[in-house]
């Protein structure tokens, strides 16, 4: 069993810092991981995005044409990366920034209004731990328990930051959980 | 030991630490210079060196300096930076003196750009540097290889008193992976009797590349001629995949290519296409004997790179042509897809026999 995720925003929206957060919970779960990000001449406001690959036997390639899922944060990475995903895979999609529907219907949508929920918990830039627990809530990819015991360890330098994420991760969990169920 | 997730770049940096690798000079380079920032902050803490030059040519001579001086140093660039230390490295070799070179690939020629590549192939097993020398080159695939190799390189540059080079593509460096640092143990080594450490109760040693009697200069490239045979004796290392039953193609790849056709090896198996893969893990000495005996049953070998198609030249000298070679690559900082690797596979075995 192999799952790849492809994590894409623009720079400054924590992304990568999401998609490390979920190869950790891998690791730590015993399963081989890799987090290959994109890098090039990239700045704040320019394009981001890594990819998460987790699975139960050593990883060939950590080049993947076709991922199985998408998680986008702004609207050139959903346009983007939303074609190249397979057929039954999860996108979820930042409704806060991104008013257009993915324009497939082989894929599973999960819409999460990511910046209203942080901004609401009360940190903006948290919105990548939102889209993260719903990513995680809709795919079931790790345990949520796994996934805040890590999200923990990564923030514990500092502890101030831990609630407001961990509100952050919980909130977009249940509706990823909620949107897999329907 | 628990695994940590690490990034190529960072972890290099931390085996070479462990590996006794205390001096450590750079100049940074996208896309390396994470050594370079982990080594900033973490040398001091262990009591190591960690100096910044003004250029890779002062870089290059400080190594140059500090090997002959007896100490493990090392340094790691990527491809315009280590074109740079091409000169250092021909003297470093012939003054026989040990050091590590990590060149973390990226697409040329010229400044080129930042994205990953092989394009170093022919400059790293082929010289690089001008006379009749040679590296000992490894080439992990994964962080955790590269980890591993650190200790090796350094045990393998003392014990040959050569330069070894380590190369991985852009994204050896970049992407993370768990890894394990593992001890390992290798037989001691001889004592250092030709650094020029401080000379109070004994003759001076002179390190230095100046031959100017002929015959003296024949002798040290046959004494290097001998040491390089040596190598290509006793420190081949490779991986094979997919060979244990019958194929029809076999890929030869190394870096992280490698693990892009294992997984076209997968795709492939499911349409019933058997194909293997001989992987070098050193380059130069390149894995020649097995080679030739895994082309042996495969209808033609496959070198896929990410160059214009560079070890494939060893491949068919290594091979004496006998089956017919063939190139896939990608190039300007392009990775192949296990899909366009496949496809070629299949467009190989559905076109024609024996063209080369």
């Amino acid at each position: 069993m192999q799952t790849e995720a492809v994590f894409a925003g623009f720079g400054g929206q924590g992304v990568m810092l999401a998609g490390m957060v979920l190869a950790e919970t891998g690791m730590n779960l015993g399963r081989e991981v890799v987090w290959l990000p994109s890098y090039g001449p990239e700045m704040r406001g320019g394009t981001a995005n890594c990819t998460v690959i987790i699975a139960d036997e050593p990883i060939a390639s950590p080049i993947v044409l076709h991922p199985r899922d998408i998680v986008a944060m702004n609207r050139p990475s959903l346009e983007k990366f939303c074609g190249l995903m397979r057929p039954g895979g999860y996108v979820v999609v930042n409704k806060s920034l991104i008013a257009v529907d993915p324009d497939r219907d082989d894929v599973r949508v999960v819409n999460v209004e990511a910046n209203r929920i942080a901004i609401e918990a009360g940190s903006a830039k948290s919105a990548n731990m939102v889209i993260l627990g719903a990513y995680v809530g809709a795919t079931g990819v790790v345990p949520y328990e796994a996934l805040v015991e890590t999200a923990q360890t990564v923030l514990k330098k500092k502890p101030k930051l831990i609630p407001v994420n961990l509100k952050c991760l919980e909130q977009g969990f249940e509706l990823g959980k909620q949107a897999r169920a329907d | 030991m628990a695994k940590v997730l690490m990034k190529g770049n960072e972890a290099i940096a931390e085996s070479g630490i462990r590996a006794g690798g205390l001096c450590y000079f750079c100049y940074p380079i996208t896309p390396q210079s994470e050594v370079a920032e982990y080594l900033s902050r973490r040398m001091p803490e262990v009591g190591g060196a960690f100096l910044q030059g003004e250029s890779e040519v002062a870089v290059s001579n400080m190594l140059y300096g500090a090997a002959g001086a007896g100490v493990r140093c090392w340094t790691t660039s990527s491809s315009p930076g280590i074109s740079l230390m091409m000169e250092a490295l021909s003297y470093i070799a012939a003054a026989e003196l040990p050091c590590v070179i990590v060149n973390i690939v990226r697409a040329g020629p010229g400044l080129g750009g930042i994205l990953p590549s092989q394009g170093d192939y022919r400059q790293a097993v082929k010289g690089g540097g001008h006379g009749d020398y040679r590296c000992l080159v490894y080439a992990p695939s994964s962080v955790q290889e590269a980890v591993d190799l650190m200790p090796l390189a350094f045990d393998r540059a003392d014990r040959y008193r050569n330069p070894v080079l380590i190369i991985g593509d852009g994204m050896i460096g970049q992407m993370m992976e768990p890894v394990e640092f593992r001890e390992q143990e290798f037989p001691s080594l001889p004592e250092k009797n030709w650094a020029t450490d401080g000379c109070k109760g004994r003759k001076p040693n002179v390190v230095n590349s100046l031959y100017l009697n002929p015959v003296e200069e024949e002798q040290l490239n046959r004494k290097l001629g001998e040491k390089y045979a040596r190598m290509e004796r006793d420190e081949v290392m490779f991986e094979e995949f997919n060979t244990g039953k019958p194929y029809r193609a076999l890929f030869v790849a190394y870096g992280t290519t490698a693990r892009i056709c294992k997984t076209a090896i997968k795709k492939l198996a499911e349409e019933g296409i058997d194909v293997a893969l001989l992987r070098p893990i050193t380059l130069f000495p390149f894995p020649s004997e097995r080679l030739n005996e895994l082309a042996e049953p495969a209808e033609f070998l496959l070198s896929v790179e990410m160059s214009m198609g560079q070890m494939l030249e060893d491949i068919r000298l290594a091979t004496c042509c006998r089956k017919p070679v063939h190139f896939y690559g990608r190039q300007g900082g392009l990775v192949p897809s296990p899909e366009e690797v496949a496809d070629e596979v299949k467009r190989l075995l559905g076109s024609a026999k024996g063209d080369r």
